[in-house]
């Protein structure tokens, strides 16, 4: 079935997947490609990590594009200590967890009812979900600032009695934010359920909840999984709503205070990689454990509609 | 079940939204309560449109980012997709670095190609040897090149992001498709275009929504690099400074607010309608 013309593009990816690949100009080419793309995005990082491991002293006398004398992990320690990263990694966690955990919960009650029930107000509500979702934080901000002013909360939610500059305020923005995203995807995800496992168990009398808790949820883990995974990268990645609710830098997450870690390392370079660099350690971590579930995630919310 | 969520969907999402449109028709420096906005017609817009310097060069920095995003970062991450769909040697790591910047915020890459761009120190200055304090560029100081230099690096993310979205929709598509194709004699070039990018269309619609929104949701990169001015004016770095600060003035920063808002609605409704006709189909 394959009669070859050696000419570029005429090798088939789907004829030749049982055979071993066999080299063709097109596929040196795709080779060459996708070697420089890749050569080209990993140097920004790994020219970050090396500045981040050279000692100032060194890089002052011979220059940032020298081989290395000495590498050494001091910046990461100096880095570490001088901007009091673990305050601000503690401010993260604070934001983080309870935000992913309330989105989830919130979206997938609401998907639940949305994929289980016809009621009229079914698609008007997924409209608000998902479209809220798509708006541009700055569109709000103006009167979500003022709002974050004026609303007045008990003082065992926010120390200041506002939500403006709590973490409590930066939660449920977060939180919010992001559960327009998790309905739509959670929704369609519980779409592809069978309904007979659901309706066995109604005329069984399961109620409303344990059909919600103990059958729904479960079967949604894969889905839950991913959306987590891409939730906690997310939130922790904000940057501005801390920014514009927050104004105590103590009171930062860590993404957030590298704009200040920023003034303050201005002129060691070295150190300024390596505070920024122990930022994406969070990330990291995520990228290299759970990297699948993150494009799980991603591709649930766009391919299946 | 659904009140509570809905509740705070509507309060923190729309209720604001709905607010930046009716204050935009105000003044209001946020002093003296509720009581203290009166209404004022159009002059915010008429206002920003001609006694506001930073606006125009803003809305051309917005515009930019998009048809960069459009022309460059969109069909090069869609291009990595394509090739690396073609299963080769080495497709799961060139995969993993390309994806790699999307996990990252923007901050964090803001800082990260600070040390590329520095005049002094940089990588690209020390290479082609420019980096005397006479010679230097300024990559990121000179407002004629930094937002191409910031480009730069959006692109380095956004491509990596449209590579994994794409991906998945590559990998969807039925082979026998394909299969049928080879066999009626069609390279791969036309293979492609004519029959898996037609099938490949609603993710074709996400991808491109997601260019729109988060061309004009940029903000992060250019805060981080110098606070968003003398050349790297945008939209959203506009309403946030007349918002937040000393100047509070309301109703200008919303009405800058609705100009975004409005832009924004093209590609949320162009979703919406593609997602309502889906949902018809079931």
């Amino acid at each position: 079935m394959t009669t070859y013309t050696p000419a570029l593009e005429r090798s088939l990816p789907v004829v030749e997947k049982a055979q071993k690949p066999r080299v063709t100009p097109g596929r040196a080419a795709a080779q060459v490609f996708m070697i420089s793309a890749t050569v080209l995005w990993f140097t920004p990082i790994a020219w970050a990590f090396y500045t981040s491991l050279r000692s100032y002293d060194e890089t002052s006398k011979y220059g940032y594009l020298s081989l290395p004398h000495h590498l050494t992990f001091m910046n990461f320690r100096n880095a570490f200590t001088q901007g009091n990263m673990v305050h601000f990694f503690w401010n993260s966690v604070i934001v983080t967890v309870p935000a992913v955990i309330i989105t989830l919960f919130f979206a997938s009650s609401v998907a639940f009812v949305l994929s289980r029930f016809r009621f009229w107000f079914n698609i008007p509500l997924l409209i608000i979900f998902a479209a809220g979702n798509l708006l541009p934080p700055q569109v709000l901000i103006t009167p979500l600032y003022r709002i974050y002013l004026t609303v007045h909360v008990p003082t065992f939610i926010s120390n200041n009695g506002l939500l403006y500059n709590s973490y409590a305020g930066l939660i449920v923005i977060n939180a919010s934010f992001q559960l327009g995203f998790c309905v739509f995807v959670l929704s369609n995800y519980m779409k592809s359920i069978p309904h007979e496992i659901t309706e066995a168990a109604l005329i069984d009398g399961a109620s409303v909840w344990t059909r919600f808790w103990t059958l729904t949820l479960p079967l949604c883990r894969p889905a839950l999984a991913a959306l987590a995974t891409l939730l906690t990268t997310w939130i922790y990645n904000d940057f501005f709503w801390a920014i514009t609710l927050i104004s105590s830098g103590n009171k930062r997450p860590i993404t957030s205070a590298l704009a200040s870690l920023q003034g303050q390392y201005f002129i060691n370079q070295n150190l300024l990689a390596a505070g920024a660099l122990i930022t994406a350690v969070p990330t990291l971590v995520v990228y290299v454990l759970l990297q699948k579930q993150f494009i799980a995630g991603l591709s649930l919310g766009s391919s299946k509609g | 079940m659904i009140g509570i969520p809905l509740v705070v969907d509507l309060f923190f999402i729309w209720f604001p939204a709905l607010a930046t449109v009716f204050l935009s028709f105000t003044t209001w420096s946020g002093i003296g309560g509720l009581k203290a906005i009166h209404a004022d017609g159009v002059q915010n817009y008429v206002q920003a449109a001609t006694n506001y310097p930073p606006f125009w060069p803003a809305a051309r920095h917005n515009v930019l980012w998009l048809v960069v995003f459009l022309v460059f970062a969109t069909p090069l991450g869609m291009l990595f997709a394509v090739v690396l769909d073609r299963n080769l040697r080495g497709g799961r790591i060139y995969q993993s670095i390309l994806f790699l910047p999307v996990m990252l915020s923007l901050a964090l890459i803001g800082i990260m190609w600070e040390l590329i761009y520095s005049p002094n120190f940089g990588l690209i200055n020390n290479l082609v040897g420019r980096h005397g304090n006479n010679n230097a560029i300024d990559w990121l100081g000179n407002p004629h090149l930094n937002l191409w230099a910031v480009l730069v690096e959006a692109c380095w993310r956004q491509a990596g992001y449209v590579m994994v979205l794409y991906l998945a929709g590559l990998k969807a598509v039925d082979p026998t498709l394909r299969e049928a194709a080879i066999v009626d004699g069609a390279g791969a070039w036309q293979t492609f275009w004519r029959v898996v990018f037609p099938v490949l269309r609603p993710i074709n619609v996400v991808i491109l929504v997601v260019t729109v929104i988060e061309s004009l949701r940029a903000f992060d990169l250019v805060y981080i690099t110098n606070g968003g001015a003398n050349g790297l004016e945008l939209l959203s770095v506009l309403i946030t400074k007349n918002i937040v600060g000393q100047q509070s003035r309301i109703g200008f920063g919303s009405a800058l607010g609705v100009v975004l808002l409005v832009i924004s609605l093209i590609p949320i409704i162009t979703f919406l309608v593609q997602q309502l006709r889906q949902e018809e189909r079931r």
